[in-house]
């Protein structure tokens, strides 16, 4: 018998809590494909946010940390410094990271720090039932935004791959979608990626891939797809933002 | 042996380095800062980790991964600083992540000033942040204590699995005396449960998070178990002409030296009075205070706060002797209006 899939050895078996269709799940499955073909599980530590995937820690089968909310980039600094032949990952939500954990991303990415941060916009609060984040777009209704929201009250939504570009210690920052079987084959690869420039020294690397919020939108997971292709696409474009090939140090 | 003469936060520092610590993360405050200066000069020559954080927060949760990834970490600030590490600080504790945390304090509230002070009592001692913790802090009085607490912090920290604080005022951190450079510590902690990578071995989790109502109070239990622990084996103070003293003056630091003058001169003029110095001031040396209480007549708290220590010295006292207080804030109450107060007491209390 051939076997032709199966739960790649970086996942456990325990059940994902993630709503139908979200697609929080599917990105699980594609850092844990990339630790398995890089062959990086047993020397690879993730770093779980305080969002939806706070429980990322049940989910990945190495070995994981969960930090304070937005404080994951700090707490991979801390280990990678210690372990820097390891290969130290983040995972991370808009509030996360966009929001509250803004000045450790920076700093992170400013420094060059030799880490992965898997950055997952789905344009608000998941976990504490839909409220506006940072990256919500405008005339996006959350909970907090009930009525739209609009650039006078809340301001715009922020770029972050293409902010984090911007950095000289940004060596790969891309950003990616997981809506469609096309876009989900380049993130993985974007993943990998991500991870070879850390194995390489390179530099920080980061994956933003915009991702579906079913529940907190009010669609179905169908539904959920199209809007991120109608909506979220064009004012998120997707590609790589920084691909640095010379520059080795450290 | 050979002394050198060091400034406090040096030979603080040079402790730290002594007990195989290879880490330190921190962001720079007065009057702490020295702390910082000497890991960025020392480390890139023994082959140590210095990063400067860009806040307070950063800093505790890279000392967060760093001590989750079995290192000996440290990270030193003051006041304000203190403050915004306290979220970190918490889930230091619930994670039992050992690590040492240095507060060379100064006086608050708000950005308050740089002058030395012993505010920060309250917010050491009761854990700081949210949740039921603790962490061990340590006080020590002179140049050489900052050196030897300091080795001692990370040996406690490693065999009880803790956050363990230094404070120490501004003025040891910035005071030079002579000290006896220690020897390098040389048998470290196993530590099976770091996240290193999961070679060989399941994967290991570092987290704080319980949803579970029965598994949250098991951690609970769990903490509050060793705290139980440290506090029967970990109290530890200094007495001083306690035996037949009628006034005892408790105090740490800084002011138990202020005190130990006062107490010379005071009883020049017939007036006894004696000491006792916590060292720990979490696990409190209650099991002095309550013994000394046997033959001692009334208690002074003497404190750089508007009167913090003298609720553990009351709970220590139980209502068996009255407790007075004498602090300033701002300013370091000098050795002759401490004498003043205490010959004042005599006379109320019919001590002399
Ligand atoms: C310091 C702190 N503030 C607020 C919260 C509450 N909180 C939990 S998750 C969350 C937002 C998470 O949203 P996001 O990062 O976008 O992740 P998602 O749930 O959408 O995946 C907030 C505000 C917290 N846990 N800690
Ligand atoms: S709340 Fe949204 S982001 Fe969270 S699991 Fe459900 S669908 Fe996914």
């Amino acid at each position: 018998m051939k076997i032709v899939a199966q739960k790649p050895e970086s996942l456990t078996d325990a059940q994902f809590h993630y709503c139908p269709g979200c697609t929080h799940g599917i990105i699980h499955r594609l850092i844990a494909e990339c630790l398995d073909e890089m062959n990086l599980r047993e020397s690879a530590i993730g770093i779980c946010p305080v969002g939806c995937a706070v429980l990322a820690y049940n989910y990945f089968n190495c070995d994981m940390l969960e930090a304070a909310h937005g404080r994951a980039p700090a707490v991979a600094t801390g280990v990678k410094r210690m372990l820097p032949d390891r290969c130290v990952f983040t995972y991370q939500g808009d509030g996360d990271l966009a929001s509250i954990g803004m000045g450790e991303i920076v700093h992170a990415s400013a420094r060059g720090e030799k880490i992965t941060v898997i950055f997952v916009n789905n344009t608000l609060y998941g976990m504490t039932g839909g409220q506006m984040a940072p990256t919500t777009l405008l005339g996006q209704v959350t909970t907090t935004s009930p009525y739209g929201r609009t650039a006078e009250q809340a301001g715009y939504p922020i770029k972050i791959a293409e902010l984090l570009a911007q950095n000289e210690g940004s060596a790969y920052i891309s950003r990616m979608a997981v809506n469609s079987p096309a876009n989900i084959r380049k993130t993985k690869k974007s993943i990998k990626k991500a991870f070879q420039t850390q194995i390489d020294r390179k530099g920080f690397s980061l994956v933003e891939i915009l991702s579906t919020c079913p529940t907190n939108w009010g669609l179905s997971p169908i539904d959920a797809l199209k809007w991120l292709e109608e909506n979220m696409i064009p004012y998120y474009p997707l590609g790589e933002f920084k691909v640095k090939e010379d520059m080795q140090y450290g | 042996m050979d002394k050198v003469l060091m400034k406090g936060n040096e030979a603080l520092a040079e402790g730290a380095v002594r007990a195989g610590c290879r880490a330190y993360f921190g962001y720079p405050i007065t009057p702490s800062s020295e702390i910082a200066e000497y890991m960025a000069r020392k480390y890139p020559k023994i082959g140590g980790t210095f990063l400067q954080a860009e806040s307070e927060l950063a800093a505790i949760n890279m000392v967060y991964g760093a001590a989750a990834a079995g290192a000996r970490v440290m990270t030193a600030s003051s006041g304000p600083g203190i403050s915004l590490k306290q979220e970190g600080i918490s889930f230091l504790a619930e994670a039992e992540l050992p690590c040492v945390i240095v507060n060379i304090s100064r006086g608050g509230p708000g950005l308050g000033g740089i002058q030395p002070a012993q505010s920060d009592y309250f917010q050491a001692t009761r854990g700081g942040g949210h949740g039921d913790y603790h962490i061990m802090v340590l006080a020590p009085a002179g140049v050489q204590e900052m050196m030897d607490l300091a080795i001692e912090a990370f040996e406690l920290a490693d065999k009880y699995r803790i956050p363990v604080m230094i404070m120490a005022e501004g003025t040891l951190g910035q005071m030079m005396e002579p000290v006896v450079l220690r020897e390098q510590v040389a048998e470290f902690y196993n530590k099976p449960w770091a996240t290193t990578g999961c070679k060989n071995r399941k994967p290991n989790i570092i987290n704080t998070l319980h949803l579970s109502p029965d598994v949250l109070e098991q951690r609970n239990v769990h903490l509050q178990n060793k705290y139980i622990n440290i506090k029967l084996r970990e109290k530890r103070a200094e007495t001083y002409m306690t035996e037949d003293a009628d006034i005892v003056v408790v105090a740490f630091g800084i002011m138990a030296r202020v005190a130990r003058k006062s107490i010379m001169e005071v009883r020049k003029q017939g007036v006894k009075v004696g000491l006792i110095r916590p060292i720990t001031l979490w696990p409190f040396p209650d099991d002095v205070v309550e013994k000394v209480s046997d033959t001692a007549k009334i208690f002074l708290s003497l404190e750089i706060s508007m009167g913090q220590m003298v609720e553990d010295i009351k709970l220590a006292v139980n209502g068996r002797r009255p407790v007075d207080f004498y602090g300033r804030i701002g300013i370091t109450p000098n050795p002759e209006e401490v004498s003043k107060r205490l010959l004042m007491l005599a006379a109320e209390e019919g001590l002399r």
